[in-house]
């Protein structure tokens, strides 16, 4: 096996026994950037020379035993996490020569692991899309399939596992941004609990919806990425004061009485019949390993796209004023006075889906429509909260497909917006209710397309989902097939 | 016609924190610009606010002080606007679920006492600083100082309770005496740590229904707040008398010409589109926090008042002056623990000691006297060491060295001369000196009694006690 192709604890048992040092698994993980990213494009910025320089550091740590699991472990990050001294641009063309003067907690917190940073990845614009083709970047190829997008926003996060650019990366979920692009690249992709992961230094796209997490070769990875993020930040006040469990704890392959729930209004027309087809397989996967499955209702999932679009658009009218040209990012070179630069430096540095949003959660938060679009959304999202709150009265997780079908064509909806929303229709009441949800590879559509299945699971319920997606993984060989680049 | 004006006022009040209300750069005045500022209050990507605790007890004191009910929950909120001087686009302040409600002061205009409703109480962040200079290499330019930048506000609005400028002033001196006297503002209107927006409309005396409203920004300094509302009265009764309408509109007023302008209309007016801010989590005061800044509340001016007048005897104008500022009452009182006497402290305190300060330009906090070594002094005037009127002298000398007045005394000789003989061998002199006065005295011509005590005094350095002087003058002249 190539050091590129390693998981973290893999590669972490070589560099333990000295088998490998990080110097040279980094050299192979560059060598593969460049030799595969021509065609992928997943990566916006390469830190090629930080990255040595890191993996340099890292193997004196490890040669003085002051090792972690992951000290000299090459990770990539989204370009949504400020890295201090590396061009952070989140996919967008009004940042594009921003260097952030701080790094992101999240990262913080890998880089004092020993993390070497290898580079930050293409997404969405503001993490604004299900397809990595908002990006000011370019569209992310998926590995798969050059021809079909990776998903999105996290899109190169997850083409990069699948192209094996990267040991593992970090991701941000708004609506489904880590759980859709895994579940189209065949990886693990893990959305924590809302507060469970600082969004310090993250760049805001909707502040009560955002939260990070790993996009992994497999579900061990994902417990060591999350027990190494997650915990309590003080600069984050959204950020929950709670012990962090050890996750690698949770990876057990046994869900015997494991109670699995079905939502029934998770059965729409749209969806996919291969998509179908590999959730009844893992269905009955499940059932031989033990678990017992229940019907349930999750009765305001109708409203979950809808209400995910006034609120996230709303906040993010909001928290993408800053990017006036006034103190960073682009500011026009035309402007002619104050109201004059304001207007053409947003209008030349955002894109068009980003406009789109900004004026949706404009609209929504104006004076008169208040009540009407951005209270109700409100009052809806607490619905649904309380939807899976009470599902989980009677179940320990629940089993839904991650997205409606295979990855689909560059291109194929992009002039169809409402299409494209609909694809995080699974992904999205997760986020509203605030909950923790992972995306497994469960099989492959007829033309060899991934196929993911999502494990909600209760707030704080990190544990109960990686148990449950562990079993699946050590019971199938979907996580080890390979996409051919 | 008649008419009657109806006013509300909007005051801002800086808070005396080290540090800001969302992150930890200090509040400093003065530094060099941007340099008191960090991801956070620049508004940098993915930075988050943290809300300081401090900003949040001192927003209770306040509330606690003038009478309002505490929410045991409230909710910062956006409000969202485009400025060069406003980093992020918003600015996080209250909206729906203010931390104070339902207050209220009372004052006194002319005799006449009022209470005044405040609707509530919120707490903001402040915006920066925009800086129109010649900049080296550029040219003229405008720059941005965002120091100031996330400094702690409370904003305190009033009910539309006020019906003249004198009493729109009296609650704004009320209001500025609370936030001096509880510590959480420097008062300091010029460096705008305590500035006020009004809101001024005038209708026909007996109306139910207040005229249009037109709010005043910029206003100051106490001069300028009655100069203002007084201007915009008029001009909207003049302009209702032509025939015109008043508009709802933004004016500035212009301290220069004492008059208001139009800002912006109603049609330009913002949409602020408020919503609850996502990133800082609902803000849940518990009644023990309450009652702990309860018990920590210093004594209020009207308490002080009340006390001074009631327990210690002093006259109304006494307690009033002693206590219009919480330093001086305070100095006040550290005398009167050590000279439990209350009229002749506030005297000297209200006289020698306000009158060095004048002069002096200094403030109470800087007083070269002690209230210690002023009671020493005074006691020994009681104990008849030295007249009231040495007393004078030396404290002239405490003032200049900041020595002890015993010191003084002794190192002077300024010992009262209390002993019959001495000061009986001095008359003798001056009567044998002045027989023509005798003669006019014992005619009749009592006036010129005075003269021999000044005569004696003089002849005394001023040593003599006046009382002995006195009682032997008289037996002699008597003879």
């Amino acid at each position: 096996m190539e050091l590129y192709e390693l998981t973290i604890h893999e590669l972490h048992d070589r560099l333990k026994r000295k088998e490998v040092s990080s110097v040279e698994a980094t050299r192979a993980l560059l060598a593969r950037i460049e030799a595969t990213d021509p065609k992928v494009n997943a990566f916006i910025t390469v830190t090629a020379d930080e990255a040595l320089t890191a993996a340099q550091e890292a193997d004196k740590r490890i040669a003085a035993g002051e090792m972690d699991v992951l000290t000299g472990i090459p990770v990539a990050l989204k370009d949504i996490f400020l890295t201090r001294g590396v061009r952070t641009t989140c996919g967008s063309k009004i940042l594009a020569g921003f260097v952030p003067p701080y790094d992101a907690t999240s990262w913080e917190r890998l880089r004092e692991r020993g993390a070497v940073l290898v580079g930050k990845l293409n997404q969405d614009e503001f993490a604004m899309g299900s397809s990595c083709e908002s990006s000011a970047f370019g569209s992310t190829k998926n590995p798969w399939d050059l021809a079909c997008i990776p998903g999105g926003s996290s899109g190169g996060s997850a083409a990069a596992i699948a192209a094996r650019q990267a040991t593992a990366t970090l991701g941000t979920d708004t609506g489904g941004s880590i759980r859709q692009p895994a579940s189209h690249c065949g990886c693990v992709g893990l959305k924590p609990t809302y507060g469970r992961v600082s969004r310090y230094g993250v760049i805001a796209y909707a502040s009560s919806l955002d939260q990070v997490g790993p996009v992994t070769r497999d579900v061990r990875d994902a417990a060591i990425m999350l027990g190494a993020v997650a915990g309590h930040d003080p600069k984050d006040s959204t950020s929950v004061d709670r012990p962090v469990p050890d996750y690698t704890r949770s990876l057990v392959p046994d869900v015997k009485g494991l109670k699995v729930g079905l939502p029934r209004e998770y059965h729409i027309p749209g969806l996919d019949p291969d998509v179908k087809q590999a959730m009844d397989a893992a269905i009955a996967t499940y059932r031989q390993l033990g678990a017992e499955f229940v019907d349930i209702s999750l009765p305001h999932t109708d409203y979950a796209v809808a209400t995910y679009y006034l609120i996230a658009t709303a906040e993010a009218s909001s928290n993408l004023a800053r990017y006036d040209g006034v103190r960073f990012g682009h500011r026009s070179a035309e402007a002619g006075g104050l109201v004059d630069m304001y207007n053409k430096s947003r209008a030349e540095g955002f894109g068009a889906e980003v406009k789109r949003r900004i004026m949706l959660g404009t609209y929504a938060l104006s004076s008169g429509y208040y009540d009407a679009y951005y209270l109700k959304a409100q009052k809806v999202r607490t619905l649904i909260m309380h939807d899976f709150l009470k599902a989980f009265e009677t179940v320990d997780v629940i089993l839904t497909p991650v997205a409606p079908t295979p990855p689909f064509r560059i291109g194929e909806k992009v002039n169809d917006p409402l299409q494209m929303y609909l694809s995080d229709i699974f992904t999205i009441p997760v986020n509203l209710a605030g909950t923790c949800a992972v995306s497994v590879p469960t099989g492959l559509s007829q033309s060899g397309l991934p196929i993911g299945l999502q494990l909600i699971g209760r707030p704080f319920g990190e544990e109960s989902i990686i148990k449950a997606a562990y079993a699946f993984e050590q019971a199938t060989e979907w996580h080890k097939k390979k996409a051919d680049i | 016609m008649n008419y009657q004006a109806v006013i509300g006022l909007e005051v801002h009040v800086q808070l005396l924190t080290n540090s800001k209300i969302f992150c930890g750069c200090s509040t400093k005045f003065g530094a060099a610009p941007n340099s008191q500022t960090c991801p956070v209050c620049l508004g940098l990507p993915g930075a988050l606010p943290v809300l300081n605790k401090k900003v949040v007890e001192y927003a209770i004191r306040a509330g606690l002080a003038t009478n309002h009910t505490i929410a045991p929950r409230s909710v910062f909120a956006r409000k969202n606007y485009f400025y060069p001087d406003l980093p992020k686009g918003y600015q996080i302040s209250q909206y729906e679920l203010p931390i104070c409600i339902n207050g209220h002061l009372d004052i006194e205009v002319e005799g006449e006492a009022k209470r005044i409703g405040i609707t509530r109480i919120h707490m903001e962040e402040d915006a920066g600083k925009l800086v129109h200079a010649d900049v080296p290499g550029v040219g003229d330019d405008s720059c941005v100082d965002l120091n100031r930048a996330c400094t702690p506000l409370l904003e305190v609005v009033s009910e539309p309770d006020l019906r003249s400028a004198d009493e729109a002033v009296a609650y704004l001196k009320k209001l500025h005496q609370i936030v001096v006297y509880l510590g959480i503002c420097d008062g300091n209107m010029e460096e705008g740590s305590f500035r006020c927006d009004a809101n001024v409309s005038v209708m026909p005396v007996g109306s139910a229904t207040f005229g249009t409203r037109a709010e005043i920004k910029n206003v100051n300094s106490f001069r300028f707040v009655k100069q203002a509302i007084e201007y915009e009265i008029e001009r909207q009764i003049e302009l209702i008398e032509e025939g015109g309408k008043v508009v709802q509109e933004t004016r500035l007023f212009d301290p220069n010409s004492g008059t208001t302008r139009s800002m912006r209309g109603k049609e330009e007016a913002h949409d602020y589109r408020y919503f609850p801010d996502p990133d800082l989590v609902p803000l849940v005061i518990s009644d023990d926090w309450v009652e702990d800044v309860r018990l920590s509340l210093p004594e209020l001016p009207a308490a002080r008042l009340a006390r001074y007048q009631a327990e210690l005897g002093l006259p109304f104008y006494d307690a009033e002056v002693l206590t219009a500022s919480r330093e001086l009452a305070d100095y006040f009182e550290a005398c009167l623990n050590r000279y439990p006497q209350a009229k002749p402290v506030a005297n000297w305190v209200m006289g020698e000691v306000t009158r060095g300060l004048n002069d002096s330009g200094l403030a109470i906090t800087a007083c070269p006297v002690s209230p210690e070594l002023l009671a020493e002094l005074l006691k020994l005037i009681d104990a008849g060491t030295i007249s009231n009127k040495i007393a004078k002298t030396v404290f002239d000398e405490m003032w200049q060295s900041g020595k002890a007045p015993a010191a003084i005394v002794e190192e002077k000789g300024l010992v009262q001369v209390s002993d019959t003989g001495e000061i009986e061998k001095i008359i003798d002199e001056i009567l044998a000196a002045n027989q023509g006065q005798v003669e006019e005295f014992r005619g009749g011509k009592e006036k010129v009694f005075g003269f021999f005590v000044g005569q004696v005094m003089r002849a005394s350095k001023g040593k003599a006690n006046p009382a002995v002087v006195n009682d032997l003058l008289l037996k002699k002249l008597k003879g």
